[in-house]
């Protein structure tokens, strides 16, 4: 079992876990994930593993509530444990020394882009972070990521923080100010699609990485299969991270609704148990 | 591996087996019928995830058992893949000890309730029967095997096989799929300090997520698992050798031998246009989530299913037709089996087809899938199909199947499910890059299933085989962990 050691509210709907897990604390890299499972009967989702602490022996998940699975891990306390962890799983991501680096995050895409952004930064890169979200609430990591970025641009929609704005007008500002030699970009499908866009036009090499729906994480199911240059590949083996400029997002995008309905099943059946219900 | 007959022959001239012997004459005895074990009905069975199968009377085995000559030769033990000494426990039961029946039948086979429930007799033992020359049906040996072994695991007292006292040496399971299971529990009667590391919360790889319920009760696995942990095995979840720490790192930690059995995991897709729209599953995926995360029970587990009302299963083998029947049970009206070639082709046992036909499974043999053609939302609609005729045969001796021009029509889906192979699992390639591999990735080894490449490294099952049997899993675990044995003793010396 897998305990949670430290739990932190970073806004209305999401939450950073510090969580026992010795081995894992040791071996994984930036850019890779864990499935988690809570309790006999839970779901296996994959998780972005935003820190770790060898030393203390220790992961850090950051979730944003969505579904079922997700309200289930934003209501955990601490003290209590997982029932299931494993990983390292994914590919860890290719940090070399370029030159100047736009980390780009949405939401809570910013969890994950955390620890490659910082892993770049340690590698030698000049590292100029871009924090976006719908409104100041929802922006996080944000003192984090000025604690070894070399600049921190932060875009809201309500330009409640930062400049009001999407992401893309942050990449594009910074590109058209100064020689960008990478994007790293993850967040909503629909975000990184964009960046993607974008940064083709002015021919950056981009990297994005992918949260897809997965069962097991090791190859086996393929539910995370995407269209990328063109043939199918699997998110948990081949990646998280791919080209971002041969990424088939729309077809990504459909696949991340395949259970739409099935959540809204489970969310309604689970709020109903606790309120009392049958069940 | 290859059969001790003097072992055999001494076992069947002893005094109690020549008397049963000739207790009944070969005449008397070639009069019984083929014992027929009750199944469920297929109206009943098909919406629930009950096991089919019921087995037999303790009254049909004994008449079963005696329909077994006991012959000089025993043919049926050659096509056995791990030799099992079948007139021997055979004659137990007929004599009627069934404890001893056991204790043979286990000498050989660690997992005897689950290969008498999933081998694929009809081409192993059963067809090497006598009887099938005399243009008879062959002894009833599966249904005996799983008669043997449910016996011994109902009456609560299982016997123990010898184990030598532990000789301190630490030694790597990496999977626990059949082949994982095997190495394991012969390890641990050498006396070795086994540890077998599974990537998934739950142990039994391919016969906890691949075959259903109604073909193997998870209560079965559980059982074979207990009797594994008192033996002394130890179980550690959740841990993918190679990743959460490497080979070197449990080298470090006093392991001195891997067994690698992690399988063929990886789904095989047909790179047909459309494939990726909603609602295609691999095989793996559908049964992973109705077995093993129990979306069947959907909401009450958190898993979720989509249980389609007209359902394709692409593909002629075992896990097609699992997958087409477990979308029977998950309420499908229409549920169809799409093969390119015809019946006589198919690699799955004919109980399964035979099982699938009466539950109303839809056979479209000599038709293969072109396109998926999907809604405005992303979800499949339709297949466009091709029909196919049989022309010369391939390499593997089946006739190979051809286009018709012009026989495309349309089907209309919602739910399809690609059941056409696997492929070995890419982690352990990418673990150890300097691990002699085939261009398929699977394991090279050589006759004693060690590595080529690294001697402390020892594999088998599907991650060698590419993809076969539980059976074949299990032979190999059993050479393997004879071999590592003597790696290991050799290296003490």
């Amino acid at each position: 079992m897998y305990k949670i050691v430290q739990r932190e509210v970073l806004s209305e709907n999401v939450v950073k876990l510090v969580i026992e897990a010795g081995q894992i604390s040791k071996s994984r890299k930036a850019g890779q994930f864990v499935i988690v499972k809570l309790g006999e009967k839970g779901e296996r989702i994959p998780l972005t593993i935003a820190d770790s602490d060898p030393v203390k022996g220790t992961i850090t998940l950051i979730i944003q509530r969505v579904g079922l699975t997700s309200h289930k891990f934003f209501n955990i306390k601490e003290g209590e444990e997982v029932t299931d962890i494993v990983g390292p799983l994914g590919l860890p991501t290719h940090i070399k020394k370029t030159g100047t680096i736009i980390a780009a995050g949405g939401g809570v895409g910013i969890a994950p882009l955390y620890p490659i952004a910082k892993a770049f930064k340690e590698a030698g890169n000049k590292l100029i972070v871009i924090l976006a979200a719908r409104s100041r609430d929802l922006i996080i990591l944000e003192d984090e990521m000025k604690a070894f970025a070399d600049e921190v641009l932060v875009y809201t929609d309500d330009g409640s923080a930062g400049t009001k704005g999407l992401v893309t007008a942050g990449v594009e500002h910074v590109i058209q100010r100064e020689k960008v030699d990478e994007v790293v970009t993850i967040g909503p499908a629909v975000m990184m699609k964009f960046v993607a866009l974008l940064t083709k036009k002015y021919n950056i090499h981009t990297l994005a990485s992918l949260n897809t729906i997965m069962v097991d994480g090791t190859g086996m199911c393929g539910a995370c299969r995407v269209t990328v240059g063109g043939s199918t590949k699997f998110v948990c083996v081949d990646g998280p991270e791919f080209n971002a400029h041969d990424v088939d997002f729309d077809e990504m995008l459909q696949r991340l609704g395949a259970y739409v309905e099935q959540e809204k099943i489970a969310y309604e059946d689970a709020l109903s148990g606790m309120q009392g219900g049958s069940k | 591996m290859s059969v001790d007959y003097k072992e055999l022959k001494k076992d069947r001239a002893t005094e109690w087996r020549q008397e049963l012997r000739n207790s009944l004459s070969a005449k008397e005895r070639i009069k019984g019928i083929r014992v027929k074990m009750s199944e469920n009905d297929p109206e009943i069975r098909k919406t629930n995830f009950f096991e089919v199968n019921n087995g037999i009377s303790a009254e049909d085995a004994l008449t079963e058992a005696k329909r077994c000559l006991d012959c000089p030769t025993p043919t049926c033990i050659s096509g056995c893949p791990v030799n099992i000494n079948i007139h021997g426990f055979i004659k137990q039961i007929e004599k009627g000890d069934m404890k001893q029946a056991a204790i043979v039948l286990k000498s050989t086979n660690a997992l005897p309730a689950i290969c008498g429930r999933v081998c694929p007799q009809e081409t192993q033992c059963e067809e090497q029967c006598m009887y099938n020359k005399l243009g008879l049906l062959p002894v009833a040996i599966g249904n005996l095997e799983r008669f043997t072994a449910d016996t011994e695991r109902l009456s609560g007292e299982m016997s123990m096989p010898e184990i030598a006292a532990p000789n301190h040496i630490k030694v790597a399971i990496v999977g626990s799929g059949p082949a994982g299971l095997t190495t394991a529990g012969e390890l641990a009667k050498y006396g070795y300090d086994v540890t077998l590391f599974e990537a998934l919360h739950e142990f039994g790889g391919v016969l906890v997520y691949g075959i259903p319920e109604f073909r193997l009760p998870k209560e079965i696995m559980r059982v074979e698992i207990e009797n594994l942990k008192k033996m002394g095995v130890k179980f550690v979840s959740n841990y993918i050798v190679g990743r959460t720490a490497s080979f070197d790192d449990l080298k470090k930690d006093g392991f001195q031998a891997f067994f690698i059995g992690s399988g063929a995991g990886l789904p095989k897709f047909m790179n047909i246009p459309g494939e990726n729209l909603i609602n295609i599953f691999s095989s793996n995926e559908y049964l992973t989530r109705v077995n093993l995360m129990k979306a069947f029970r959907f909401p009450e587990y958190d898993t979720p299913i989509v249980r389609g009302k007209s359902v394709a299963v692409i593909g002629g083998g075992n896990t097609a037709m699992d997958s087409v029947r477990t979308a029977k049970r998950l309420g499908a009206d229409r549920a169809m089996i799409i093969y390119r070639r015809s019946e006589a082709e198919m690699p799955a046992r004919i109980e399964e087809i035979h099982h699938a036909k009466e539950e109303g499974v839809e056979f479209l043999n000599l038709n293969n899938p072109i396109e998926y053609i999907g809604d405005e939302r992303g979800r499949v609609k339709q297949i466009r199909v091709q029909k196919m005729e049989l022309g010369e045969p391939d390499e593997s001796g089946r006739r190979r199947p051809r286009p018709m021009e012009g026989s495309e029509y349309l089907i209309d889906v919602d739910v399809v499910v690609v059941g056409i192979g696997t492929a070995p699992n890419p982690l352990i390639q990418q673990a150890l890059p300097e691990l002699e591999m085939t261009a398929w990735g699977t394991v090279v080894v050589n006759d004693q299933m060690q590595s080529v490449s690294r001697p402390d490294i020892f594999a088998g099952g599907d991650i060698v085989r590419g993809g076969a049997t539980v059976i074949l899993a299990m032979g190999d675990g059993k050479v393997a962990a004879e071999a590592m044995h003597h790696y290991l003793q050799g290296k003490k010396d």
